[in-house]
This record gives C-alpha cells, structure tokens and sequence, in this order.
C-alpha cells in the first residue's frame, strides 16, 4: 500500500512528452493501464494503451441532469471532471460469480470460485475518487468478515492520481474534505498545467514504488515558478466548484429530521430509476442470484450490484419495508451522509458530483441538505463562508 | 479479522427430520453432512439456508443450544425459498451459513425473573433461550412465557407448550387474537397478558420476538409495570443477502441486523423503533 506522503513534499516537473514514459514504465512493472477515454460521447473507464486514448483536448460541462462534453482550446490531458462510472467496476465488479454447486439430486457439491488477482494501474483516478477507494478498502478489507474476491482484485494496484484543476458544476470535493488536491493513499500524484505554449506536469511521489517509476522518465525539480503555479490551480479549483455542502453536524442534522415533509417534496420528482447508487463510487449494496442450468445438474451463485431504491431490496414476507418513493430516498442520503459514520467512521459521500449530474430530474443531495437546514431556520452561507475565506 | 474462508461459502447439511407444526409452519432437523459441522450457536442466532438452485434465506435457529451438532429451524413456507424447504425430505441435502448476529442475554439474565413474549412464529427464536434457562433453572427467579397467535390452530410446538405448562417453575399463559373450534383459553392480544404475568418488574429481563406492532405494544405494556428499556430486548427482522454485514440489505438506521441484532436492548433502537418504512 501506499505511505502517506502529501502536499508540501518535494515536487518534480515532467514535460507532457514524458507522460507516456510514465505509463510504459508502470506497465513494464506488469501493471493493467486503465483510464479515462472516450465512449458514447462521455468518459469512461477502460483499458488504455497510452496518452492517445485519454480525452485530449475534451472538456466537460455538468449540471443537475446534464453532461455534455466540449472542446476545449488547449490539449489538456486532464482537462473534465468524473465521467458516469468509477472505479469500482473493476475492483468491486457489478456482476461475480461466487461458487458453483452440482448435485445428482441428492448429494450437493460446492466449488468455490477461486478469488482472481489483478494488477491494475488506475491511470488518472482523482482525489474525490481515490477517497472513495479508501471507504471500500475499510467496508471490505477491515471486518469482521472480509470480501476475498475484492481482497484479490485490489492487492496490488498502481494510483496514478491526477489533482483536478477543472472541476465540474456539480462537483463538491472540498467540501467533503476529499479534493481537489490529493493527500493521501497514492503512487504518484499529478498536476497539469497547460497555459500558453507551457505543458507539464507537477509530479509528487506518495510511495516508494511511485518514486521508483518517476526514475524510469526526465523529470526535473520543480522550480518555485512551477510549484506555485500547481498550487494556484488547486486553489482556485476549491472556488469553482459548482456545488458546496455545509457538513457541520450533518450526522444529526439528518438523524432528527426522519420524518420531514421534505422527503415527500423529492419523492414527487424521484423516479426510484437507482441511478444515483450506480453511479456512486461509494455505494456497495450488493445481491445474490441463485440459479441452475437447464438440467439442474449445476447451480451457480452471482453477487451483483444491487439499489435501495429498488422495491425488493427491503423485501420481507408479507412486503417492502420501505414501499414509499419517500422512504428509499431518505433511506440513501441518510446512510450517505450520517448513519455511514457510525458504520464506518466516514462520510459515504467524497463530493464527487456523479448523483446529482446522472439524476434523470436533476435531485441535488447538496440542495436537499440545504432544504433540512433552512427548514431549521438556518441561513444559507456562502461557499466562502464555508471554505473558510 | 477472522481466518481467511470464503464467508459465501454454505457448509452441507444433511435432512434428518422435517415436522410438519401448522398448516404453513414446519421444523428440520439437519445435521452436518461431513463430520465438521458449523461453530456452537448461542440462542437468538441466525443461519443462512441454502436449498440448491432455489436460493438463501435467513433463519432463526430453533433448537436447542446445548445440542449444537443438530442445528433446528422452524420457519412458515411464505416465499420461493421456505416453500422449496418445505418438500424437502429426510437425507437431503442443504447448504447453511453461521451461525450470525447477536443473541438473547440469557446468562447476562442469570438472578431475574425471565419474561419471554412470543407472538406467532416469534416462539421459535425465543425456544433456544428457554431451553438453556430451563438447563440451569435454579440460576433464575420466576419464568414466564406469554405466547399469542392469530388462531388455536397456529400454535407451535403444542406438546412441548402443554409440557412446559405442566411444570412448576414455569409460568405458560398462552392467548389466540380469534377463539376456532373448541377453545376455552384467552382470547386477546398478547399484551393484554402482561398486567397480570407474575414477575418482579424491577428485576426482570424481557425477551420479545413477533411481529414490530406486536413487540411495539408489548413493550408498552412492560413499560407500564414499571420495567426499564434496558431490560426489555427484541429482535428485529429485514431482508438479508449475505449476514456478514457486506450487502446492505438488513440496515436499520445506523446498525445492521446481522451484526448488530437481530436482538437489540430495546433503548438502543428506541428512537428507529416508531419510524415507518425505515
């Protein structure tokens, strides 16, 4: 795993010509590249071969229920925020095979599906995102029980971590304290510069093996000029971030207010279409299908992803639990942001914008925290207020 | 954490015994088809039962737990799982999981007077507990079991209720919501029986299992004798995927069911307790 090294340690500049250097040298380790590219007029995560595959010169706009990808005038790498899909679709798959079971109609027999070990290098993954994998590590790697298959999939990756300079209208990153710099929990971390005819990197080693890649290429000390200028796109991304969320005292703040009228006025919008839990980096509920081929000579067990806005997820004999549009939406920001502490011992939400922008009606978590707080009499402050300006 | 099996992982159990209790309720008696069956289990405790090609479901363990080799389980056949298990026959075979969750605090209890309050099906996770009080009986005060049905003919494990009124040391009132053929016992809702149960409020520990209205009610009327939240535990019930606290599925506010119940003290679930759909 990664040491924690952050912000203020020595930093390094490599010139965008060097970028894929980097890369071959992460694969020549026997590392997986996967990245963002370009699909269906959004950005996904997939296999890449080099920087030819990333969304050069592509930015995006993000709204509540909106995502539009533009050109932008530069050739940026990195230039858009989070796409609709996150990681975890290649740590945490949505669909896994868990066993097999053959029986003669008497006698059962179960095969354990052997966990498959990966080397992935996650090319590009952003600090809001990097948080996220530190939530799935503690669910599934701390107990009591652990997830083999996630333990396997997740026991050697490479964090090549990109600190965003262009956040998204619906990103809220510093608020949740999780970007738009990275600190922790990373190989090696970046930060693009494009102005003029300048275009380069700032690269700050998180780990040993991070360190050790940064050899393979020309690099050079960062000089102060390069240094502040990374650092003034850092700070002025924690200002253009679309959305804000005052966290203060969220946890009981939303625990006292189970049963406000508010979540009636979302169920009136919310289609229960589950898109949110998909699209969250965090979300891990899961379920199982059992089933048998058509001889009934073998039967399999799949985990796949599952949604608390679904009508079966609370399914007991007799009905739901929470048949109401009200209940399951309250159900998830509730878990997201307050009873996910006390599970936890963190937020389930790192500000990553992705519910609010694939939201078909545009339902807003930072509105609705809002909505709780002015109900309560608050005033709504100021980002600025906020972050402390 | 613990060793490093796959936690999905059903271990073969092999049908000794199905019993047919009601019309729609039925107890198996299963015992491990290779000779390591699964860790001792502590009543209140929940297992995972696999029924090939068919599905998962969890259930209370009904047996007794100082005979842990046969693990017992009664449940009523109400979805596609229960009613598969309900054909079962003896020599077949099933995958289970656990055992899971927390349980009765039954030697926690040791000194009380014990008041169990089972409504319906809820007799079957509360029998493990009487079981090990009835083992060490002179370790407690008064016991008392009120148990109610919907019906005479919904009563579970009737020689056993009839065996256990006949003793004692053992208090048995039990009452049905709607009096069929020829009964002559209570009519009424279970906790209509509390004002009158003999027990010593101030020194008590209450265990409910049935429906929430039902537990809801119950723990009014043990309120009302004067008893303290701390000593009155439930168990609660949601839909389940995996029990080992990884699918989600059994949240009950901030806890989860197959960790942290499925019996709670009831004032830590206190404030949950009221909330619909939660």
């Amino acid at each position: 795993m990664c040491s924690e090294k952050g912000k203020g340690e020595a930093m390094f500049t490599i010139d965008v010509s060097a970028f894929d250097d980097l890369l071959s040298a992460i694969k020549a380790k026997g590392y997986a590249l996967l990245g963002p590219t370009i699909r269906d007029r959004v950005v996904v995560y997939d296999q890449i071969s080099g920087s030819k595959d990333l969304p050069i010169g592509w930015s995006d706009r993000q709204e509540g229920g909106t995502y539009r990808l533009n050109k932008r005038k530069d050739q940026a790498f990195f230039g858009y925020s989070v796409g609709p899909q996150t990681w975890k679709k290649f740590l945490y798959p949505d669909h896994l095979k868990l066993w097999e079971a053959h029986s003669d109609g008497s006698r059962i027999e179960i095969e354990p599906a052997t966990p498959e070990s990966r080397r992935y290098a996650l090319i590009g993954i952003r600090p809001c995102e990097l948080a996220a994998l530190a939530i799935h590590d503690r669910i599934f790697l701390e107990g009591p029980y652990l997830d083999p298959h996630y333990q396997a999939l997740r026991a050697d990756t490479f964090l090549l971590a990109v600190n965003c300079t262009e956040p998204g209208g619906t990103c809220f990153c510093h608020s949740m304290g999780s970007g738009p710099a990275v600190k922790q929990g990373f190989d090696l971390a970046l930060t693009e510069i494009v102005e003029n005819d300048d275009h380069y990197f700032l690269v700050n080693p998180g780990s040993d093996r991070g360190a050790e890649i940064l050899q393979e290429v020309v690099y050079h000390e960062a000089t102060a000029e390069e240094t502040a200028r990374a650092e003034k796109a850092l700070s002025d991304a924690e200002y253009r971030m679309g959305r804000y969320m005052d966290i203060d005292n969220i946890r009981e703040l939303l625990y006292r207010n189970l049963e406000h009228p508010y979540w009636e006025e979302i169920a009136k919008r919310c289609l229960n279409c589950a898109n949110c839990t998909l699209v969250c980096p965090t979300c891990f509920c899961s379920t199982v299908e059992d089933s048998t081929d058509l001889s009934g000579a073998s039967a399999s067990r799949t985990r796949m992803w599952d949604s608390c806005f679904t009508s079966q997820f609370s399914y007991i004999h007799g009905g739901s639990v929470r048949q109401s549009a009200m209940a399951r939406y309250r159900q998830w920001i509730t878990h997201k942001l307050a009873s996910w502490q006390d599970q936890f011992g963190t937020s389930g939400c790192v500000g990553c914008g992705r519910c609010i922008t694939w939201c078909p009606v545009g339902i807003d978590i930072t509105e609705a925290v809002w909505a709780l707080r002015e109900s309560e009499g608050e005033t709504r402050r100021e980002k600025t207020q906020l972050t402390g300006v | 954490m613990l060793p490093q099996v796959d936690p999905m992982l059903p271990t073969l159990y092999q049908i000794e015994k199905v019993t047919k209790e009601t019309e729609d309720t039925f107890t198996l008696a299963l015992n491990p088809a290779q000779t390591d069956g699964l860790p001792p289990f502590q009543p209140g405790q929940f297992n995972m039962l696999y029924i090939y090609g068919v599905g998962e479901v969890p259930i209370s363990i009904s047996g007794d737990p100082a005979i842990p080799r046969t693990l017992v389980h009664t449940t009523r056949a109400v979805g596609t799982v229960t009613r598969a298990m309900k054909q079962l026959k003896k020599d077949q075979q099933i995958g289970i999981r656990g055992p899971y969750g927390s349980h009765w605090p039954v030697t926690e209890a040791i000194g009380d007077d014990i008041v169990l309050v089972a409504g319906g099906i809820g007799l079957a996770p509360l029998r493990p507990a009487l079981y090990q009080v009835l083992a060490m009986r002179e370790r407690f005060g008064k016991v008392v079991l009120l148990y109610g049905t919907r019906t005479p003919e919904d009563i579970l494990f009737k020689k056993e209720l009839e065996n256990w009124r006949k003793r004692f040391d053992l208090e048995v009132y039990v009452t049905v919501d709607r009096a069929t053929g020829n009964w002559y016992g209570n009519v009424g809702v279970v906790p209509s029986l509390i004002p009158k149960a003999p027990f010593d409020p101030h020194q008590t520990t209450a265990m409910i299992c049935g429906p929430e209205v039902m537990m809801r009610f119950t723990v009014h009327a043990l309120q009302n004798r004067g008893m303290a939240t701390q000593n009155i535990y439930v168990s609660m019930e949601r839909n389940m995927k995996c029990a080992i606290g990884l699918c989600g599925h059994c949240q009950l506010g901030p806890t989860f069911i197959c960790k942290d119940g499925p019996v709670y003290r009831f004032d830590v679930i206190e404030r949950l307790f009221d909330k619909r759909e939660l």
